[in-house]
């Protein structure tokens, strides 16, 4: 058996308040394809950015070569020959592909200083031949698509004779063909030796391209095993099998008249005849993988980035939504992803956040009524639980949870009924989390309509009436209360086989 | 290597998706034809514009714009930018013009020299405010645009009593270096020409000179890879501070003065000459060809709107238009590759 040319033993790492990872053993073996596979969150990235040097672990040791080894910056791992390889690749899109290749350590006359551009566009070439030939060393990276990007970085790592080649979802953004090509690349790169870390979602791939597989939950290793040792279904179970407490407290709502429908919205590159309806009272989890188009399709619905065609009905009348005041005020409300950017207005204090929608109710005649604007800032924030100092305190300072949690109270404040959560409880902690769960099944009950965005399965789970998944741009099923399962959820998220 | 569909290239993109991809490597072609249009325009309203003497005229008018628009284009390539360029060059000409008015021993070369040497001094101040400081590179330079000019003043009081360095102050052969001619090539358009050269190599052909298209494009990217981003950053400023240091001195010789006001406005010149010259003003991309191109333009338009007898008034409402014409277009074409990209994921 060949030689393990990574091993970390005993890798935890601690973020405040989160144990990212929580006692891993793992490695990597010379010509091997090793996948890594697990929820959002689960660990993986970290333990990517751990072998980088992105990252320090907090315990732990890392050997590497058979011995151990401490990076102090995440370019000393790329220089002993770690090569990672992120699903948005980092390279320099107005450059072209030889000099993307050999930025920082170009060739060069050390008199004149003038770089060996035949050197390189001849060693570039010779790279490209057994990646795509089609590849000419003087496009520029503008003009060239995902997957021959990624190339282009594949052949730099092993212009940096990269023994280790680390690959973050490198599939998500490829057409099936693509993928195809990035596999029988794979597959000679394991021949000539590297070893390859492979992280995907797509439990298909992992099947087509890896030796052994190692499933991540909650930042701890449930296992590895060689591939032939497992199924599709065990790696599921491998991958879900945690217990739901009392994270989720759904109440049970009679659901009420239709308010939103979705008729074959489309927006080219982005989604396709995505179809939907929304009821008073119901919670409809949207699932995917990042990347299948969720946030395109909520904001598309909210008037932000507009889809090409598709009608939108609110109460059952056809409506054109332009811009994100015309779908306020049609009594839409979109809470997005991006809280940060998108959600709050950071520098300013709570009240001036949750009154903002609302100022004309609390004013006269254009005139802001400061007390009227405070009582309603009070009333929604304590319904909601905000911690803060007081209402004057600048949202940047209030810790993630309770920053979503103004982020809500704003439109609580308004008067929308149709309320669009995209990842409402990112990046909070557990307790945070259980808040906003709590607070989002008490609106349904109140007669609020929700589309919740979700890359977390338990919580898709637990708080759903009803489960959209959509994989790659398109809706690849729904299912009716009761109906869904872990494993069919997660089935239908990554392939797009009914 | 197992190749089952090799054409998953570019096939799959209609016609005007894949003219936008091939339009990414050919920008300056359409600012070339913008050029040309221009002086076929301008000819027919005015058969003066055509001949040598007024063409020699743009030519040395052209010249110091060019020169500086060189270190601009750097600036902005790395996403930064400068204003403080027309306040730089009139400093560095007044304290240079201000030697020169008691020292008229000194040589042309020389005076030129010292000027670059003042404005390497400015140029790695604002340098130093943006990379040490943490300063965003409006801001810094939109204080030193300030400073300078105060300095100017100040030097001027303090040295001439209030009084411009004007022609009886110079020398004969400094006033007349800037129209004397080598080779038959005016020594203003020599000079221009060296300094494109130089930078052509520099930027094209050594390894700095691609760094700072690196960090321009994706700092992030280049940090990972190990460029040392402070350094690319910082010199650009200092270039920029040489070349209207130069410029500076170069302006007195030419126009045979020294005044508190000199270069005012003269850096929204400069940056509608760079991006009119195709250069991207979110950084990462821009050619030596481009702002060459881009200078011209400017400096056929100045030209033109003299020999048309357009209103002065009219200049700057023509400026601005050009330079959001030039924008508009670079934008839309952007955005059109983006769009021509993502379409090629089937969905």
């Amino acid at each position: 058996m060949a030689e393990n040319i990574l091993e970390l033993k005993n890798i935890s790492k601690q973020f405040p308040g989160v144990l990212a990872l929580d006692g891993v053993d793992f490695d990597l073996k010379e010509g091997e394809v090793h996948a890594l596979v697990g929820e959002n969150g689960a660990g993986k990235s970290t333990l990517v950015k751990i072998i980088t040097g992105i990252y320090k672990s907090t315990e732990g040791n890392i050997i590497y070569k058979g011995k151990e080894i401490e990076w102090a910056n995440p370019l000393e791992s790329v220089m002993e020959g770690i090569a990672a390889i992120y699903q948005e690749p980092t390279i320099f899109p107005d450059l072209n592909v030889a000099e993307n290749i050999f930025m920082g350590h170009h060739k060069f006359n050390k008199y004149t200083r003038k770089i060996r551009w035949k050197e390189l566009y001849d060693k570039t070439r010779e790279l490209m031949k057994n990646l795509n030939p089609n590849i000419k060393p003087k496009d520029r990276i503008i003009g060239l698509s995902l997957a021959e990007r990624q190339l282009v970085e594949i052949a730099k790592a092993l212009s940096m004779e990269a023994k280790i080649i680390i690959m973050d979802e490198p599939t998500s953004a490829l057409s099936i063909s693509e993928s195809e090509e990035l596999f029988s690349i794979i597959e000679n790169l394991k021949q000539d030796g590297k070893a390859i870390l492979f992280i995907s979602h797509r439990l298909e791939d992992v099947f087509v391209v890896a030796d052994r597989v190692t499933v991540f939950r909650d930042g701890k290793l449930i296992g590895t095993k060689d591939i032939k040792d497992v199924t599709n279904e065990s790696l599921i179970e491998m991958m879900v099998g945690r217990k739901v407490k009392d994270l989720f407290p759904k109440i049970d709502v009679k659901q009420g008249k239709e308010v939103l429908r979705i008729e074959n919205l489309s927006k080219k590159g982005n989604f396709k005849n995505v179809s939907f309806s929304l009821h008073e009272g119901e919670i409809l989890g949207f699932y995917g993988l990042v990347g299948a188009g969720r946030t395109e399709v909520a904001k598309a619905i909210f008037g932000m980035d507009l889809a090409d065609s598709g009608k939108i009905f609110i109460r059952g009348k056809e409506k054109k939504i332009r811009n994100p005041d015309q779908a306020i005020e049609m009594g839409l409300a979109y809470v997005p992803e991006n809280r940060d950017e998108e959600g709050i207005i950071l520098d300013t204090d709570i009240t001036t956040n949750i009154s903002l929608p609302i100022l004309e109710s609390v004013s006269n005649f254009g005139w802001l009524d400061k007390n009227a604007e405070i009582k309603t800032a009070n009333k929604y924030s304590e319904m909601l639980e905000v911690k803060a100092s007081g209402l004057d305190q600048k949202v940047m300072n209030l810790s993630g949870g309770n920053k979503q949690k103004v982020s809500l109270a704003k439109w609580l404040a308004s008067k929308s009924k149709i309320l669009l959560f995209d990842e409402p409880t990112k990046g909070i902690d557990v307790g945070a989390k259980a808040a906003v769960h709590k607070f989002i099944s008490e609106l349904a009950s109140k007669g609020f309509a929700i589309l919740m965005i979700s890359s977390e399965l338990p919580e898709i789970m637990g708080m759903s009436d009803n489960i959209l998944v959509m994989h790659e741009g398109l809706v690849t099923n729904y299912f009716k209360k009761g109906e869904a399962t872990r494993e069919k959820i997660l089935q239908s998220a990554i392939s797009d086989k009914k | 290597m197992a190749k089952k569909d090799n054409n998953f290239k570019k096939t799959d993109t209609g016609n005007s998706s894949s003219l936008m991809l091939k339009f990414a490597g050919f920008r300056e072609m359409g600012i070339f034809v913008f050029l040309i249009i221009l002086v076929i325009v301008i000819s027919i309203r005015s058969p003066v514009f055509l001949t040598f003497e007024n063409i020699y005229d743009i030519g040395l008018d052209t010249a110091i714009l060019a020169i500086i628009a060189v270190g601009e284009m750097m600036v902005i390539i790395t996403r930064g930018i400068d204003i403080s360029v027309g306040t730089g060059l009139g400093l560095s000409g007044m304290v240079v013009a201000l030697i020169l008015a008691e020292n008229w021993w000194i040589p042309p070369w020389l005076a030129i020299l010292m000027g670059i040497a003042v404005g390497a001094i400015l140029g790695s101040f604002n340098g130093l405010l943006i990379v040490k400081g943490k300063i965003p590179p409006i801001i810094a330079t939109l204080g030193t645009m300030s400073v300078f000019r105060g300095i100017t003043f100040i030097i001027n009081f303090q040295v001439a009593g209030g009084q411009w360095v004007s022609a009886h102050n110079l020398s004969d052969s400094f006033k007349a270096f800037a129209r004397s001619t080598f080779l038959k090539i005016p020594n203003l358009i020599l000079i221009a020409i060296i300094i494109y050269i130089i930078f052509y190599y520099f930027l094209n052909h050594t390894v700095t000179g691609r760094q700072i298209y690196a960090v321009g494009s994706s700092p992030e990217s280049a940090k990972v890879i190990g460029i040392n981003i402070d350094k690319i950053t910082f010199l650009p400023y200092l270039f920029t501070g040489m070349l209207f240091g130069m410029g500076g001195v170069l302006w007195v010789s030419r126009y045979t003065a020294a005044q508190t006001d000199s270069g005012t406005g003269f850096e929204f010149t400069v940056i509608t000459a760079v991006v009119v010259g195709g250069v991207a003003i979110a950084g990462g991309s821009g050619s030596i060809f481009g702002i060459l191109l881009g200078s011209i333009i400017i400096g056929v338009i100045n030209n033109a709107v003299h020999l048309i007898r357009v209103s002065p008034f009219w200049k700057l409402a023509i400026y601005g238009f050009i330079i959001l014409l030039a924008v508009i277009v670079d934008k839309a074409i952007s955005r059109r590759i983006n769009k021509a990209l993502l379409e090629r994921r089937k969905i």
